[in-house]
């Protein structure tokens, strides 16, 4: 049976523009400040799992240059918007198999004013129509056959869950973002901080119907890091670590299944299910156990189906659930209390272990104005396209 | 007539342009890519398959903000044809969520891209709403 993991260490950054640091700078400063969380230095880390997807490919190696080359095993993992989340899969699957009984995860994005980050990947090329890829393209297939954008994938995916249950419009959607943008002004920590009205998401400038600006995650710059160990190794340390420690009582990553129609449209459903199931199996909890929740509202369209993919609602339900104010975070099921991606912000490689941090925060009764009280159980939840999902339960120690 | 190519190689020109798609001879799963082996079964073997021509939009988005050259307001959706999920442009109306919604019938419809320097003309395709 393997050992339990317990977080005893973790960091975000403040989120938001950070120009006169670069992505080895963040990254320390959220290493730095997790280990010094954590009462430990890297010379007691046995492994380094790192992600970063728009700075350079050896940042684990280069973030090691500066906090400390104590020579262990480095992972630099990419996973799409789940790399945080894989890069602490990492440190975590490396402590289960007794290889390690201290691990470093680190995520860090630098993405203040980059905008759309996907579409038209083909130029223009030449004076003559040539075949090109997998399906002989002749010329950039971005706008031409679908979106590659991901405001419109997302978009997408959330009308079809509308499309198969109903009850979906633009207003519905809005105030799903409405929702997390009055969270933000809770959390000192998030790019933005403001309310909007219903009005200002609607009105604002509109990306991809029925996406505004302001129901899109919002680009920014930021780092977030943990500190794990296992069960043996917390024994070791002091009383008041171990009360601050949390439990990760599920770690799941899952990448999609095919299915029918995910060659045109990605599913990101179906894989969200099976890593919620299987997180709920590990942690012998279920969704009602849950005090707050962060998911990855990349898009408001997309936090709608997340309800439903981890079973905060009945099947086709998310709607009604929405509606019922259950995921405001003075309802039963506090979603993205944070301020979700929307206006937090979504620094890519960060956010897998942003979200897991914001859960951690209020288990240990340290989230400020913002604490969920008396919050024991949390999950969080990202999803990267192509596409990888991962899960995490976290719950408070019962010391 | 002047020399066509199809935006893609699943696009079939000619009197009645259709679409079509290699399907697994093991499991029926279809791809519009060439594939290496069936991501359902892992089967070798495939067949090329005619897609119907009409079908039901799944899912849309209208997309008022894209990458630089692309021209915008655009609709974006999925169509079920029949069992097979097209990716595709909704074309021929206007983009407005008045004008485009949830379950409405539509049909291919092919668009000419242009000429090349020697004359060759790219067509692509889309669907029309069914009146």
């Amino acid at each position: 049976m393997a050992e339990d993991v317990w977080i005893v260490g973790i960091h975000m950054t403040k989120f938001g523009k950070h120009p006169a640091l670069d992505v080895v700078d963040l990254g320390a400063q959220a290493a730095r400040a997790a280990l010094q969380d954590a009462g430990l230095r890297m010379r007691d880390v046995g492994v380094l799992g790192a992600g970063n997807l728009r700075g350079r490919r050896d940042f684990g190696q280069a973030l090691q240059k500066q906090i400390g080359q104590t020579g262990i095993p480095v992972f630099n993992v990419a996973n799409a918007c789940a790399t945080g989340a894989t890069a602490l899969r990492v440190a975590i699957m490396a402590i289960k198999a007794g290889e390690a009984d201290v691990g470093l995860a680190v995520g860090v994005e630098k993405l203040s004013g980059a905008g759309l980050l996907t579409g038209n990947e083909r130029t223009e090329a030449g004076d003559r129509w040539t075949p090109e890829g997998r399906v002989g393209a002749v010329a950039a297939l971005d706008g031409r056959i679908g979106t590659d954008t991901m405001p419109g994938v997302f978009a997408q995916i959330g009308m079809e869950y509308g499309h198969r249950y109903g009850g979906t419009s633009f207003e519905l959607f809005a105030r799903i973002s409405e929702k997390n943008h009055a969270h933000s002004t809770l959390n000192p920590l998030a790019t933005y901080q403001k309310r909007f009205t219903l009005e200002q998401i609607m009105n604002d400038v509109m990306i991809a119907y029925p996406n505004t600006r302001a129901m899109c995650s919002a680009n920014c710059d930021g780092a977030a890091a943990a500190v794990v160990v296992s069960d043996s190794k917390l024994r070791t340390l002091s009383l008041e670590q171990q009360r601050r420690a949390v439990k990760v009582s599920a770690s799941v990553l899952t990448s999609d299944p095919w299915s029918e129609a995910c060659q045109v449209l990605p599913d990101i459903n179906t894989l969200t299910r099976a890593a919620a199931d299987q997180a709920y199996e590990q942690a012998g909890i279920g969704p009602d156990d849950l005090d707050l929740v962060e998911l990855h509202d990349c898009f408001a369209t997309a936090e709608l189906v997340h309800y439903d993919n981890l079973r905060l609602c009945e099947p086709g339900g998310a709607v009604d659930f929405f509606n019922s104010g259950a995921t405001w975070r003075d309802g039963k099921r506090p979603v993205n209390v944070s301020g979700g991606l929307e206006s937090k912000g979504h620094p890519i490689s960060a956010t897998g272990i942003a979200n897991v941090w914001e859960i951690a925060t209020h288990l240990r009764g340290e989230a400020g104005d913002r604490q969920i009280e008396n919050a024991k159980a949390g999950l969080a939840h990202v999803i990267g396209l192509g596409s990888a999902c991962g899960v995490h339960i976290l719950e408070k120690a019962a010391v | 007539m002047s020399e066509q190519v199809p935006l893609v190689d699943y696009l079939v020109l000619g009197d009645a342009p259709h679409l079509v798609a290699n399907e697994c001879v093991e499991c029926a799963a279809r791809f519009f890519d060439r594939r290496n082996a069936c991501a359902r079964c892992e089967g070798t073997e495939f067949r090329v398959v005619e897609v119907p021509t009409e079908g039901e939009l799944r899912a849309f988005t209208i997309v008022s903000f894209a990458a630089e050259g692309i021209e915008v307001p655009f609709v974006a959706g999925v169509v079920d044809c029949g069992g097979t999920s097209v990716r595709g442009n909704i074309v021929n109306t206007p983009p407005d969520p008045e004008h485009v919604r949830l379950g409405m019938k539509v049909r291919l419809a092919t668009n000419s891209l242009g000429a090349d320097s020697q004359g060759v003309e790219a067509v692509g395709f889309g669907f029309e709403p069914v009146s």
